[in-house]
């Protein structure tokens, strides 16, 4: 970085353009983060602390968002609370502040269950269809090859509650709504076409010689796809998998329009946890942040392959 | 309406071992090439058949019927092409279309600018730059329902943290910031959030583009003594653009399709000023449960984002073959 090109050179940009490129990316990051910085903080606070103003930056931390996530609670007299036994746990202790008792556990936990349930049962299905049908594309000479890719793409351009509706009415018939079952399908559906084409991509790299090889030593095909093709893949595999767990895992109109109470997943249930009057910000800021740590896992396991999978491998890295 | 789908699969899979070198056929033992190519290719295809396509094609035929998916035992008409004009000529569904257009030019627009800016500051690699544009990343991928859900919190004009930052910078009461409940602010309060989410990804795209320009044509144009504002103009925006264009791309199908997020902000109100395509769309099938005339709205939808889409990938291929 000598001082003769760091006047104009773009190639090397020179230390005080960097020092002015840093400052102003990370200002950006951190106004990104306030938001999210904000949910977590609401996720601690006491219902009072979480709706005064001007909003609290100091505050005393609470479990109370957590122990509402996860109960239901009803109103009683101090009275009535007087009588009652000494209370058993932390949330038992919370709740009886506010003249309330815990009567059951809330529906948070089931919605959640769903949600893993459904986005792991879409993403195993969705990963194994999508690695044969890439196989299929990358080695086979498809003649219609690509009509069919485009196609697959395709299916992903539709809102969904375009098809939403002919949907609902074949799983009236068939039996399917608000089934983890009928999600699963779904989203195996719609994650398919991301699969294929991300896979298709993984694969295309791995050399053809290794499997012929493979298979002069007297391997079938099917031998050298499972014991050549698929260790090779692995990485791929992996990351196209997170982004179909991702997906599945974020959905909501489907979800919303489907699905009712059984096959409930969380984003359609996290804004309808009420509290006494109105909405149970801490106890909405305790879903939401418990939804979204699996996901910031994600993002930072996958920041590498991220590019390939938002745009189905259309641009590579 | 039931064309084989089986001989569509049928015809490209024969078609495939038809092209594959007979050598590599006749070399293996068990399964034959083409026996493979039909078993991993039809899986996947028959369930795109059965869950996207043949519900499309069901919502084709509906739309051409007066059904009503709350009474499934009333008789079935056919209504011809009346479906398509009541909709063509439904004021409401042209100011949705507005509405959802204007999102789609605003949301753009501000995430292209800000979002290759980004690209161009943090192609500067300054320290910690990989870090920090993994922080910068997060907001995608999150879901857009639960999201959206919070920033309502947010944008409380009594209690939030928005109108509070608003209010401290520029001194209006925030009372008078309330960005749902207000019919000017409201949509904009939605293209701040889309904004804030999707950035990200244009400039993770714009990122991509840029980085793809090899170093020796800058090194050319500073033989040549070109400024870097002209370098920026002919070299860095020409170059990156087929990249832009893919986002603006990825971008518009999206936004066209938007539903999560502003149900969750603003539920399409006040009154209808948010009420895009999507929102009204589910008004119709699942509120007045005008199945047949929500179908037909449905196409029309589907055939402008496939037609825009193709329009726009042949300029694209254009200026990627430039």
């Amino acid at each position: 970085m000598s001082a003769a090109n760091s006047a104009h050179s773009v190639v090397v940009p020179s230390l005080s353009s960097k020092r002015i490129a840093g400052t102003i990316v990370v200002i950006y990051a951190l106004i990104t983060l306030i938001p999210l910085v904000w949910i977590f903080l609401t996720s601690i606070k006491s219902p009072p602390d979480s709706i005064s103003y001007p909003p609290k930056i100091v505050f005393t931390p609470s479990l109370e968002g957590y122990c509402n996530l996860f109960t239901t609670r009803t109103r009683q007299t101090p009275d009535y609370i007087a009588s009652l036994p000494a209370p058993v746990g932390t949330c038992d202790e919370v709740t009886r502040k506010r003249n309330m008792v815990i009567a059951g556990p809330s529906n948070f936990l089931p919605r959640f269950l769903n949600s893993l349930v459904i986005a792991f049962g879409s993403t195993f299905l969705a990963v194994f269809l999508g690695t044969l049908a890439a196989y299929g594309f990358s080695r086979f000479k498809v003649p219609l090859a690509d009509d069919l890719l485009f196609f697959i793409l395709s299916t992903r351009m539709m809102p969904p509650i375009a098809v939403a509706i002919p949907i609902y009415l074949m799983y009236r018939e068939l039996g399917l709504s608000d089934t983890a079952l009928g999600m699963i399908l779904l989203y195996t559906a719609v994650n398919v076409s991301l699969a294929v084409w991300l896979l298709k991509g993984f694969i295309d790299e791995i050399p053809r010689e290794y499997e012929e090889a493979a298979m002069i030593d007297g391997y079938t095909r099917l031998q050298a796809f499972r014991k050549v093709v698929l260790p090779q893949a692995t990485t791929g595999i992996a990351a196209t998998a997170i982004f179909c767990l991702i997906f599945a895992w974020n959905e909501y109109a489907f979800a919303a329009l489907l699905t009712s109470g059984e096959a409930q997943t969380a984003p359609p249930f996290i804004p309808t946890i009420i509290g006494e009057g109105g909405q149970d910000w801490p106890a909405v800021a305790a879903g939401t942040t418990i939804f979204l740590i699996p996901i910031l896992v994600f993002t930072i396991l996958l920041r590498k392959q991220l590019l390939r999978g938002i745009t189905f491998g259309a641009v590579r890295k | 309406m039931t064309i084989s789908h089986s001989s569509i699969v049928e015809k490209a899979v024969d078609a495939t071992a038809r092209a594959t070198p007979v050598s590599v056929a006749r070399r293996v033992r068990g399964l034959s090439d083409r026996a493979i190519a039909w078993l991993f290719i039809a899986p996947a295809i028959t369930l795109l058949l059965a869950i996207n396509i043949f519900p499309l094609l069901w919502a084709v035929y509906l739309s051409f019927t007066n059904y009503r998916a709350n009474r499934p035992n009333a008789p079935v008409q056919g209504v011809g092409f009346g479906n398509y004009q009541r909709v063509l000529n439904d004021p409401d569904i042209w100011q949705a279309m507005q509405t959802t257009a204007h999102f789609v030019f605003w949301t753009i627009v501000l995430q292209t600018v800000i979002g290759f800016t980004l690209a161009y500051l943090i192609d500067r690699k300054f320290r910690g730059h990989a870090f920090w544009t993994t922080i910068i990343l997060i907001p995608m991928m999150l879901s857009p329902a639960v999201v959206g859900n919070f920033w309502r919190f947010l944008y409380e004009p009594q209690i939030g943290l928005f109108a509070y930052a608003v209010s401290l910078v520029s001194g209006i009461p925030t009372s008078d910031i309330q960005m749902l409940g207000n019919v000017t602010l409201a949509p904009w309060a939605i293209i701040i959030v889309d904004t804030w989410m999707w950035t990200p990804y244009v400039m993770l795209i714009c990122l991509a583009g840029l980085r793809s320009i090899p170093d020796y044509i800058y090194e050319a144009a500073e033989v040549d003594r070109a400024s870097p504002w002209r370098q920026f103009w002919s070299i860095t925006v020409p170059m990156a653009l087929p990249f832009i264009m893919l986002a603006v791309l990825f971008r518009g199908i999206e936004n066209f399709k938007m539903f999560d997020m502003v149900t969750l902000l603003t539920g399409g109100g006040p009154g209808s000023v948010t009420e895009v395509a999507s929102i009204t769309l589910k008004r119709a099938a699942f509120e007045s449960w005008a199945t047949g005339r929500a179908s037909a709205f449905a196409i029309i939808l589907f055939v402008a984002v496939f037609g825009l889409a193709n329009i726009y990938v042949k300029a694209l291929n254009k200026v990627k073959q430039r």
